[in-house]
């Protein structure tokens, strides 16, 4: 049902000309859009419903972000909802943090995540942003990097130290940043891909101390919990891409004529068709893998470990799918007009969101190395029964 | 990351750990864990205490001996079968002449011949391939002509894996040469002990002596040795590849090669440190690992579309070639981790990447699977 609605959603509201439109708007997508996401209920749907969502899992966010993926969609779906608003629903500890989840829900407010800084490339536990005590309260200096969607953003959930050096795993805290609070600055800008990003940079910006989500200090663990939940999320959207790129070039292999022929009929370019699905279906399988192990959401180890292979694989058969999209359709495909080169683009910046394929490469090896085999076909097998398969 | 298994899978996968442990012979777990080759005797050891326990040919439909596994009793089977370093069954008679058979064939042949590939007193192998005819199988000579109620059939067949175990073979062969190729092939069933069949080893660049070139000069065959209908011979082959390919994918047994290559590696050394603890080397092993993980959920998708009622397909295409793909790129690690040792047969790694050369050759190759592809499923 959801699947049948979002797709709805999709092939009626999300022409190519209409979200081109809405690329270049002030905000950068639609408000309105926002609210139909409330409206029907995707905003709280993969939470749980003592947090005042709708009890779903990791499978309804995949089943929403794979739609997305297809229609290119601007909506800030992954850093108001799959980050901002997981780490309310895992580090919220307060009454007020769950008034923010129950507004995030109802489409009244937009989170973003601010992790990255221009020393820590895509290494969590590098945090040189500082957050000292000051009586009650924190007082922040420091700076984020390309944090999605800042501008539009009410409140930021930051990383920050307030112990230890730059790059201890300890000493780590997630605070909450209102936009607008005294001393925050931005640089906004639009992304390659068509979205927004903002630089920021805090000159002694004051939050109260329950404004921290989790355990002070030992933030690390629930920001990388955080960040898996990402992971997943985007591993579907580059399956929306990979599967309208994948389409669009197959279509145009068929209808295209070069020699008085289709050029689908010459064996080099076929060959490079069925390799394109291949990595497809090699996406598509290690992003179920990666979800289920969301759903299982076992130790951070083994989650961990599923969807930094799940980032990789992703990362490696994008590539693919979108160097031979545009390939195959030679010149159309370099044209600004033409939609294929705009999901080029989006995936090739969704290879190093969260981290690319050489860290979660790196980050695999590190979190261990028995083999990633068996997971969890019981599941797997409702998943597909689901007809997402 | 068992936690989503229900209590029954859990219960199961303890079963099959308990029947490998307790019934695999030592000697044949040490030959599998050191990469060894097996004798006749092993296998037949082997798959005589699967099948004692019912769990010969967990494919077929039940009244013949299947299991009535589900998709996932399945999955769990094979991957136990890996993890305890227990060795494959034979596949050319449970997994590909039986399911012909099943499919094709008349109720006397499968009440003649179901039974004995269950007991392992037949040891099937495949005449397909000719010298003429590789990837473009259909063009085939081998021939068989009716005479009363015998075929008599002349031809040489080969690459024909273990056929020095084997006494029967199945072979394609064509019945009709005035009709387009496809339509003029037949299957048939040949008893090796028939005079005029002659097996002649080929050995392969590792050294092993795997396969094999069968002659058969005027080969007088009961006709009732032919499966289903004259000239259907084509459609029942490709039924049969289709089958194999899923099967020559090997996903479980690529977690078994890999846990050799991390032995492998984890045995030299490399400026003061084992080859497995290397950076680099641990980075490619990841990625190989990984694109494992993502072909074991693909044919678990596959399996899951097969047991909602769907045939393996040209799908079974795309688990081939990844598949075999995996395999020789684990191999190939296997001979960069020896470095010099790789030269010291005795030390396999190098036999491992040669022999793993024929994966995406065998079983139709690779860029032929790339063309079913191409057509049946891209509609190019």
């Amino acid at each position: 049902m959801i699947k049948d609605s979002v797709d709805r959603f999709v092939a009626d509201g999300y022409s190519f000309d209409a979200r081109s439109a809405l690329a270049q708007s002030d905000l950068g997508f639609s408000r309105e859009n926002w609210r139909t996401f409330a409206g029907l209920g995707w905003l709280g749907i993969a939470f749980p419903e003592a947090r005042g969502g709708f009890g779903g899992t990791a499978v309804e966010t995949m089943i929403l972000m794979e739609a997305f993926g297809k229609g290119l969609v601007l909506e800030p779906f992954v850093p108001a909802v799959v980050l901002g608003g997981s780490a309310l629903a895992f580090g919220g500890t307060t009454s007020a943090h769950d008034q923010l989840l129950e507004r995030l829900i109802e489409g009244e407010l937009l989170l973003t995540l601010a992790y990255a800084e221009a020393g820590s490339r895509y290494e969590p536990s590098v945090v040189a942003t500082r957050a000292r005590r000051d009586g009650g309260d924190f007082v922040i200096d420091g700076g984020k990097r390309a944090v999605p969607y800042a501008a539009a953003a009410d409140t930021f959930v930051v990383s920050v130290r307030t112990r230890g050096e730059v790059d201890e795993a300890q000493g780590i805290s997630l605070v909450l940043i209102d936009r607008d609070a005294a001393g925050v600055s931005r640089r906004d800008y639009r992304t390659v891909d068509g979205q927004r990003a903002s630089d920021l940079t805090f000159s002694g910006v004051r939050v109260p101390a329950d404004a921290i989500l989790g355990e002070i200090d030992s933030g690390l663990p629930l920001l990388e919990r955080v960040l898996d939940y990402g992971l997943g999320a985007l591993a579907a959207e580059a399956i929306g891409l990979m599967t309208f790129m994948q389409r669009t070039t197959l279509a145009y292999l068929k209808t295209r004529e070069q020699f008085g022929v289709p050029i689908g009929s010459f064996q080099a370019l076929q060959h490079r068709a069925v390799d394109m699905l291949i990595q497809l279906e090699l996406a598509r399988s290690i992003c179920y893998y990666g979800t289920m192990a969301l759903v299982e959401d076992a130790d951070g180890r083994s989650r961990s470990k599923a969807l930094s292979a799940t980032k990789v694989q992703i990362a490696r058969s994008g590539r693919y799918v979108g160097q031979q999209a545009i390939q195959l359709h030679g010149g159309i495909g370099m044209s600004e007009e033409y939609a294929v080169g705009h999901y080029f683009k989006r995936m090739s910046m969704l290879e190093r969101a969260l981290g690319d394929a050489d860290y979660h490469l790196r980050r695999y090896v590190r979190l261990g190395r028995e083999p990633a085999a068996s997971a969890q076909p019981a599941a797997l097998e409702e998943l597909v029964s689901a007809g997402v398969g | 990351m068992d936690l989503t298994f229900t209590p029954e899978e859990r219960a199961f996968r303890a079963e099959v750990r308990d029947f490998i442990s307790a019934e695999l012979p030592p000697a044949t777990r040490a030959k599998m864990l050191a990469g060894d080759e097996l004798t006749k005797d092993e296998y037949v050891v082997w798959q005589g205490r699967l099948n004692a326990r019912g769990w010969l040919a967990p494919n077929w439909p039940a009244k013949y001996g299947g299991t009535n596994w589900s998709v996932v009793q399945k999955h769990i089977f094979d991957e136990e079968l890996a993890l305890g370093c227990a060795p494959r069954s034979i596949p050319f008679g449970v997994s590909m002449v039986a399911p012909v058979i099943i499919a094709f064939g008349n109720d006397a042949q499968k009440a003649h011949y179901l039974p004995r590939i269950l007991s392992s007193e037949d040891w099937w192998c495949q005449g397909y391939s000719e010298a003429g005819a590789g990837s473009d199988l259909a063009s085939l000579q081998t021939w068989a002509e009716r005479d009363g109620d015998h075929y008599v059939i002349n031809g040489t067949k080969t690459w024909i894996t273990l056929a020095q175990y084997a006494n029967m073979i199945f072979v394609l062969a064509r019945t009709d040469r005035t009709v387009p190729k496809q339509k003029g092939i037949s299957f048939i069933l040949v008893d090796m002990t028939t005079p005029g069949v002659t097996v002649r080893p080929i050995v392969t660049i590792d050294g092993g002596h795997e396969i094999n070139e069968v002659h058969l000069e005027n080969v007088r065959v009961p006709v009732e040795n032919l499966v289903g209908e004259e000239g259907k011979g084509w459609t029942y082959a490709k039924f049969l590849l289709e089958h194999e390919r899923n099967g020559t994918a090997g996903v479980a047994g690529s977690f078994q090669l890999l846990e050799l290559l991390k032995g492998m590696a984890a045995e030299q050394r490399s400026a003061g440190r084992r080859v497995l603890d290397d950076d680099r080397f641990a980075e490619k092993l990841a990625q190989v690992e990984i694109e494992l993980t993502a072909l074991s959920y693909a044919q678990l998708r596959s399996l899951a579309a097969e047991s909602a009622g769907a045939s393996p397909g040209p799908e079974s295409s795309f688990i081939k070639i990844t598949g075999t793909e995996i395999q020789q790129a684990i191999t190939e690690l296997m001979v960069d981790a020896g470095g010099y040792a790789a030269l010291d047969p005795a030390t396999h790694s190098a036999m491992w990447y040669f022999n793993f050369r024929k994966a995406s050759i065998y079983a139709g190759s690779n860029e032929i699977q790339r063309n079913i592809i191409a057509k049946r499923i891209l509609g190019l």
